[in-house]
């Protein structure tokens, strides 16, 4: 049994005190004296030229500021886009300018216009009002294929076309997998979609712009995963801003699920017009502007193929894939139909040969960037779809298919087709252990139940990869991103033994302040009280990159280690001092420091305070102090793996789908909290199942959202749902990271859309509708009736 | 603008609003009390749920003048007198109710009024009793567990542990 507050403990999570009282603090419970409220004006058309706006009747309305357009933004940059992605012939991406406000054109319903900045917030409301804009609709341009063919309608004038890039991967592969194809026993395809989303934390966007005339000094409070990101990016491409002159800080935020890595208008806006009005100004947005402002996710239409043998060995596999990037590109948006998709596709199999195609597109609709998974569950669910369908035509069972092509155990590390070596894995052992938990032996009988309700009943299996831990800065590098992706640690230890740790990884419900301080706590032997993690201000932690792509504890963690590593071997020379013995003969533990062998010995207290007051100290050869900070670049990605099973029952008279038993058997390899491992599952498995039941970004032909609130826009609510079976016991240590962690954020989201489809396919083929092959997601009751009535 | 009092937590309070003012507003802006959240404008989310007279109801819905003189309870007022969490409060945190927390001041208090109405719910109840509060963190079993902790159930047996 761990100890509590050490590794491997479920211990609770202290934040969740202020959070169960009230106490939290998030961005809009920020309120600054003098502070002035925006309201912004949005294109309620898709696509148009903006003949005029005019101001001035809003201008003198009472207790207007001003009202912004364009034009206050002259000098300002667009918003950067982090990361270019290089085509199948070696040109760069189109990258459209991304203006603060719209400039000559709107591109989206929600594409902001004017800003009212006013005394109240129902007055900012009630004088955009009165501003009067004139535009002039343009065709939207919205079906990813018209929008490439010749002649199409452009969403930016001045790129040559709609489309974004063409990435073939591994191109110079591309001939020997049409071989490949050629000498195939069996071909198996399927064209399917990837439905678009929108990320929805329950916390809206919030911004606040502050501004200190006489030093010059900006402060940004933000809703953001990366308070840092957002300091360079605003600070250096949009508005000009020093980093010492400019403060981002991102306070208890609720949810981001990607969606709040990005760098946003409204953020550059409150900064600026902060700085121009001389009053803090506040953004809040309402939920309807949220589905019309944060970047959306997945929306790709993909077509591939896989290749078997006579022996039903995968030989090859060939994808075309559509991507919306939206009106334009956000953060990362170029990077996730690419680099964490296509680098996806071996999945978990030994399938030698692979080239992914990815067109990606401009259309008037809002931005695409990542959302929980990010390209993984894209690649995911074609795969897993895909063997499904391959095992139903060739006659076998999915399962068997699916071992016969695994990598092995003995195989690690094993070097993909698609660029990446995967380190560690045991995809049989997950696989066991999956129809150990879910009862899979017992399926026929819950089957035969069932059907005496007039159920259907159908179990579906996936098998999924991530890369995690992003990433390499050396190799993102070279595929394009503008940005490194490290993280940083700054241990201060306190002259009475207490530690503060400054980290720039950041939490927004994954429990840092919790599991952090488990880590320093172990590994010092101090009780985790001792420890406290300060995160989200650039003014007091160092540069780090914040928190996605299940990062946070397989890079900051790493980085918390080798900041604390420093700290211990520091602490050891002072203690060899205090003890008069020499270094090499001190061994810490439980907070105590020991010259082996003996039982001499100083406490943690003791070397801290002696650091702090140094009259007993090396001074001649040792600073005073105990402080250290860390970087870490990781060398590697890290690869959890997972089974998942689904148990659904289908109504035949209306096509709905219960979801009755979801079991999930993960390898995230080590674990410092349990608990916490086990809900980031769970949650995971909600966003994936709204995905595959409920969830759909919908707009008409018009590009008018229409599912624009959450009346329309289905949320998985808790009688969606049912209790989930989830086994993290498989474990394969990560090889490249002190804690041998893999990371758990985005394992659910990714390996449940293809169980729960593949569990409906199921069911449909029990109850012999056999013609039914694919549905697309969210299957919804109606969807299912068709196919089975098709 | 007009004066509006009202007994919040069991303390009598009284500031200005507008007409048009929703009592989430007033609870956020007028009095500071920034534990009740608005996750939503089409009162669908349940983050902001408060108690009005001991009924749970969805503070952006309601026009603050007109629970004047109510007696209004919200998530500051559910610890223990000696400011140790409450008997729901210490669920969710013993169970992992809670991730980022911004559903949790509405989960919390649909949580005790459902309790006060069914102090032994079953799971499905529970679950039908939350399907107004959206928790986009947790996937609601460990909200689910916890809710059913807080009313003297054994939960030991609820799988994923
Ligand atoms: S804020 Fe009241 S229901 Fe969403
Ligand atoms: S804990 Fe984040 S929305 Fe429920």
């Amino acid at each position: 049994m761990p100890k509590d507050g050490g590794i491997g403990a479920s211990t609770k999570r202290r934040e969740d005190v202020r959070f169960l009282t009230g106490k939290g603090r998030y961005t809009d419970d920020i309120n600054i004296r003098g502070q002035l409220y925006a309201h912004f004006i949005r294109s309620d058309v898709a696509h148009g030229r903006i003949r005029s706006i005019d101001t001035s009747a809003a201008e003198a309305m009472p207790g207007v500021a001003k009202v912004f357009t364009s034009k206050d933004f002259e000098g300002a940059g667009g918003l950067p886009c982090g990361w270019q992605v290089t085509d199948r012939f070696g040109k760069p991406m189109q990258e459209p300018k991304h203006p603060i406000l719209a400039e000559g054109k709107v591109r989206h319903v929600g594409d902001p216009i004017a800003v009212v900045v006013a005394e109240t917030l129902e007055q900012a409301r009630d004088a955009a009002e009165a501003v009067v804009i004139d535009i002039e609709e343009l065709e939207p341009v919205l079906d990813m294929k018209a929008a490439l063919a010749d002649g199409a309608t452009k969403v930016h004038d001045d790129l040559a076309s709609n489309l974004c890039y063409d990435w073939g991967f591994v191109e110079e592969n591309k001939e020997a997998v049409n071989a490949a194809f050629g000498k195939a026993a069996h071909v198996v395809s399927l064209e399917l979609k990837n439905n678009r989303l929108v990320a929805n934390p329950m916390e809206p966007r919030v911004a606040v712009g502050d501004y200190e005339d006489h030093s010059g000094n900006h402060t940004l409070y933000t809703t953001s995963q990366n308070p840092h990101v957002i300091r360079l990016l605003m600070g250096a491409f949009v508005l000009g801003i020093p980093e010492h002159k400019l403060r981002v800080v991102a306070p208890d935020v609720g949810g981001g699920f990607g969606s709040k890595i990005y760098h946003y208008a409204e953020e550059a806006f409150v900064t600026k017009a902060a700085h121009i009005l001389k009053r803090p100004v506040k953004w809040t947005s309402t939920r309807s502007e949220a589905f019309i402002s944060d970047a959306h996710g997945r929306d790709h239409v993909t077509k591939i193929e896989l290749a078997l043998d006579a022996d039903h060995n995968f030989t090859a596999i060939r994808t075309e894939t559509y991507a919306n990037m939206g009106a334009y590109l956000s953060t990362f948006a170029p990077s996730i139909p690419t680099w964490l998709h296509g680098t996806l596709m071996a999945g978990n199999y030994r399938t030698p040969l692979i080239y992914v195609n990815v067109k990606a597109v401009f259309t008037n609709t809002v931005p695409v960037d990542a959302y929980r998974g990010a390209g993984r569950p894209e690649a995911t669910f074609q795969l897993e779809r895909l063997i499904d369908k391959a095992a139903r035509e060739l006659g076998v069972d999915p399962i068997e298919l699916r071992r016969k092509n695994f990598i092995t155990a003995d195989q690690f590390p094993y070097q993909t087709p698609v660029a990446v070596v995967y380190d560690t894995g045991n995809y049989h052992a997950t696989m066991d252990k999956l129809l150990e938990i879910s009862d899979y032996a017992g399926f026929g009988a819950r089957a035969a139940e069932s059907a005496k309700r007039g159920k259907l009943r159908g179990f579906g299996i996936a098998h999924y990869i991530e890369a995690c831990g992003i990433a390499p800065s050396n190799l993102v590098g070279q595929l394009g991103a503008r940005a490194g992706l490290y993280e940083s640690a700054t241990v201060r230890v306190n002259a009475t033994g207490s530690i503060s740790v400054f980290t720039g990884s950041h939490s927004h419900g994954q429990g840092h302040e919790t599991s952090f301080a488990q880590v320093v706590a172990e590994m010092i032997g101090i009780d985790a009280g001792q420890v406290e993690i300060i995160h989200g201000d650039t003014s007091n932690t160092p540069m780090g990159m914040g928190t996605y792509g299940s990062r946070s504890l397989a890079v900051g963690g790493s980085a918390l280690v080798k900041a604390t590593n420093k700290i211990v071997n520091k602490a050891k020379k002072i203690a060899a001092h205090l003890l008069e013995a020499s270094e090499s003969d001190i061994e810490l533990k439980d907070g105590k420091f020991t010259v082996a062998g003996t039982d001499k010995s100083v406490d943690w207290a003791g070397v801290t305070l002696a650091a702090y007051v140094p009259h007993n100290y090396p001074l001649e050869n040792l600073e005073p102090g105990l402080e250290e900070t860390a970087f870490y670049d990781p060398s590697n990605f890290t690869y959890p793996s997972g089974a998942y099973g689904c148990e659904v029952e289908v109504d035949p008279d209306t096509g709905k789908v219960d979801i009755v038993a979801f079991s999930a058997a993960d390898d995230f390899g080590n674990i410092v909290n349990p608990m916490i491992v086990e809900g980031q599952v769970q949650g995971g498995l909600a966003q994936g199942i709204g995905q595959a039941l409920l969830e759909n970004c919908v707009y008409d032909e018009n590009g008018q959202l229409l599912s624009g609130s959450f009346m329309d826009y289905a949320m998985p609510r808790a009688d969606d749902l049912p209790m989930f079976k989830v086994d993290h016991s498989c474990c394969t240590p990560c090889t490249h990271n002190p804690l041998g962690v893999k990371g758990c954020g985005e394992a659910g989201a990714i390996g449940s859309p293809p169980a729960v489809v593949n569990a409906v396919i199921d069911a449909l083929h029990r109850a012999g509708h056999t013609h039914v092959t694919h549905i697309d997601m969210p299957v919804s009751p109606a969807r299912v009736w068709a196919a089975m009535n098709g | 603008m007009a004066k509006l009092t009202m007994t919040v937590n069991g303390k009598t309070v009284s500031a200005e609003a507008e007409g048009r003012t929703l009592l989430s507003s007033f609870l956020r802006e007028g009095l500071g009390m920034t534990g009740t959240h608005v996750g939503c404008d089409t009162s669908q989310c349940g983050a902001c749920v408060v108690h009005v007279d001991g009924q749970a109801v969805k503070s952006c819905t309601v026009l603050a003048h007109d629970v004047a003189g109510a007696d209004v309870r919200t998530i500051e007022g559910m610890a223990n007198p000696d400011g140790s969490l409450g008997k729901i409060q210490q669920a969710f945190q013993d169970h992992h109710g809670l991730q980022c927390g911004f559903c949790t001041p509405g989960m919390v208090m649909s949580a005790a009024a459902l309790l006060a109405e069914n102090p032994k719910p079953t799971e499905a109840e529970v679950r039908h009793h939350l399907e107004g509060n959206i928790c986009r963190c947790t996937g609601y079993h460990n909200i689910v567990k916890a809710v059913l902790a807080a009313s003297g159930q054994d939960v030991s047996k609820i799988a994923a542990e």
